[in-house]
């Protein structure tokens, strides 16, 4: 009995550091694509993958590119023109449907979760249809509208999971004190919520700037953005400006993750008076 | 104060609210939707546009056998890919929830930071590694080659001759399902994690010390106790791997070869190339009905 108690323990043991392998195995395989695009953007050799010394040539030439920084500029428009319009939409969506019960509340609801779940590919040829019929010039403008479309959503589900933990006694307490609706909104249920509304604002800011599939079907000529641009290239053939391009992509994005997690952060404090 | 009776001030300030999201959406999405399926029922105009008839050839056209072997395919790649997620995914949920209270979240972010990262790039990392004269392949034909050479004068073996031979060209990893099936991994293993770990996590523990002293082995004691208490995590992370794998564009679009489209790839050519609207229409529709039962089975899951 002393004796298989002690087997038993060593096999636990052995069975915990297999668990740590795979762990530590696991995060290499993450990490590893990301580590070795940004070790070879500053690879000197143009075409082989072995090593031929530092430098920041691509990353010269990445900003005297014309065309990129024409795509980043669409990039930047539709994102900013996007996030705005579906931050302002998709909060006060979430006001509503947290806070009242109306007739048709149920489809709505569904119907607001629907451009989540639904494939980018099947939304980018729905919307490419819609305005092939319609005979809307594909631009920046079908672009930005498309998604409009799916970051609402996002953003009613962001902003409604901070309303759920809102204390509706704090806007009572203000109407008792003589607020309007308007200023019970801008003092009091505008500021608690904001981590929220902020939170949701970047994330459409990130699936806006993130999104290749959806534009793909919706971008026009002369309406290309930064992923398309990227996905041309890769599809000429990989280059050491393509390595260079997708680290700034890389840390742009490491930079909103961390915003974002700033956000929340901050977000947990009580409420300000001012 | 709260008020039950609605007053008609209270309906015009839901109807403020609520209208601009829901003409965006009636407009933009449920229109365009509706719109897909009912040309799914039409036919290809003969330059490319739709005829207004009702067709149910679109839909027939599924069991042509080019098409099938397409949907096979991807189902193929959507099942691997989900199993390997699942078979990697859940041990990394465990490890992670197994370690001190304080180490979990940092793990967790660092789990979720390359999944923020733009999809394309993360894709296009892949390339890097897998093509012919990638990162393996400069390895396997270039030191490796070189290296079993010396050996073969330092030692003569007939053994060396094959596997000379064989580092001799690169291997075919690039443009095959398995590098799809790779990219689709490396892409959505958080997507089965997360709900893993969220399982494992609230796993009361005392169970397995309990299924122990009742003189369950360690083997019985994980498929008696903790896999089923943890099988909505697994069923949770098993469909969202699934449907974005299902309906995947760009990782066979950038991995794959000629040989390997996906029904993504299909549905981007009705529309791109072949002009025929309402095959890629019903591709689409069916696409979607099929991710609309997932998720409605998960939910079913969820709320059990």
């Amino acid at each position: 009995m002393q004796e298989g108690k002690g087997q038993k323990r060593r096999r636990g043991r052995w069975l915990n550091r297999l668990l740590s392998l795979h762990g530590v195995l696991g995060y290499v395989f993450l990490y590893a694509p990301i580590v070795i695009l940004v070790i070879f953007s500053f690879n000197a050799s143009r075409f082989a993958s072995d090593w031929r010394g530092f430098t920041l040539h691509w990353y010269a030439r990445l900003f005297g590119n014309e065309a990129i920084a024409a795509a980043l500029k669409n990039s930047l428009i539709a994102a900013l023109s996007s996030t705005l319009i579906s931050t302002v939409f998709g909060t006060m969506v979430a006001l509503a449907m947290e806070r009242y019960n109306f007739w048709g509340k149920l489809p709505f609801d569904a119907l607001l979760y629907l451009p989540i779940i639904i494939p980018d590919i099947a939304m980018a040829v729905m919307l490419l249809l819609f305005f092939v019929l319609t005979k809307v010039g594909l631009g920046l403008i079908t672009i930005i509208i498309s998604h409009v479309a799916f970051n609402i959503s996002f953003v009613a589900v962001v902003v409604r999971a901070r309303l759920a933990y809102f204390d509706i006694t704090l806007e009572e307490a203000a109407q008792d004190l003589y607020a309007n609706e308007w200023q019970t909104f801008r003092r009091v249920t505008q500021p608690l919520i904001m981590p929220g509304i902020l939170g949701g604002a970047l994330l459409a800011f990130t699936l806006s700037i993130d999104d290749f599939v959806i534009t793909f079907f919706t971008a026009g000529p002369g309406s290309t953005t930064l992923p398309l641009r990227i996905y041309s290239m890769v599809k000429l053939g990989v280059t050491p400006e393509i390595n260079a391009l997708s680290s700034m992509m890389l840390l742009a994005s490491m930079v909103l993750v961390f915003l974002s997690l700033l956000l929340q952060r901050g977000g947990g404090g009580g409420i300000e008076i001012a | 104060m709260a008020a039950q009776p609605r007053s008609r001030r209270e309906t015009w300030r839901i109807l403020f609210l609520v209208s601009p999201s829901l003409v965006w959406l009636v407009v933009f999405f449920l229109i365009p939707l509706i719109l897909v399926f009912a040309i799914s029922f039409g036919q290809r105009g003969t330059y490319g546009g739709v005829k207004w008839v009702l067709n149910l050839g679109s839909y027939t056209r599924f069991f042509d056998p080019l098409y099938l072997r397409i949907f096979g395919r991807t189902l193929y790649i959507a099942g691997a890919t989900t199993l390997i997620c699942l078979l990697t995914g859940y041990p990394l949920a465990y490890f992670i929830a197994t370690r001190p209270p304080q180490w979990r979240n940092p793990l967790l972010l660092l789990l979720m930071i390359p999944f923020w990262t733009n999809f394309l790039v993360r894709t296009y990392a892949w390339i890097l590694i897998l093509r012919d004269q990638g990162l393996i392949n400069t390895f396997w034909t270039g030191s490796l080659h070189a290296g079993l050479q010396q050996l073969s004068s330092l030692v003569p073996l007939p053994i060396w001759e094959p596997l000379l031979r064989g580092t001799a060209h690169p291997l075919a990893l690039f443009g095959t399902d398995l590098a799809i099936i790779v990219g689709l991994v490396y892409g959505w293993l958080p997507d089965m994690v997360l709900p893993c770990y969220a399982a494992i996590e609230r796993f009361d523990f005392s169970l397995v010390e309990a299924a122990q002293d009742l003189y369950a082995n360690r083997l019985k004691s994980f498929l008696r106790v903790i896999l089923p208490l943890t099988m909505p995590g697994i069923a949770a992370g098993s469909v969202l791997v699934f449907i974005p794998s299902l309906g995947a564009y760009i990782t066979p679009d950038l991995l794959g070869g000629a040989k390997t489209t996906m029904i993504g790839n299909v549905i981007y050519s009705q529309f791109m190339a072949a002009r025929d609207y309402p095959f890629g229409s019903a591709i689409s529709f069916v696409l979607m009905a099929v991710m609309l039962v997932g998720t409605l089975i998960y939910f079913r899951m969820g709320t059990k």
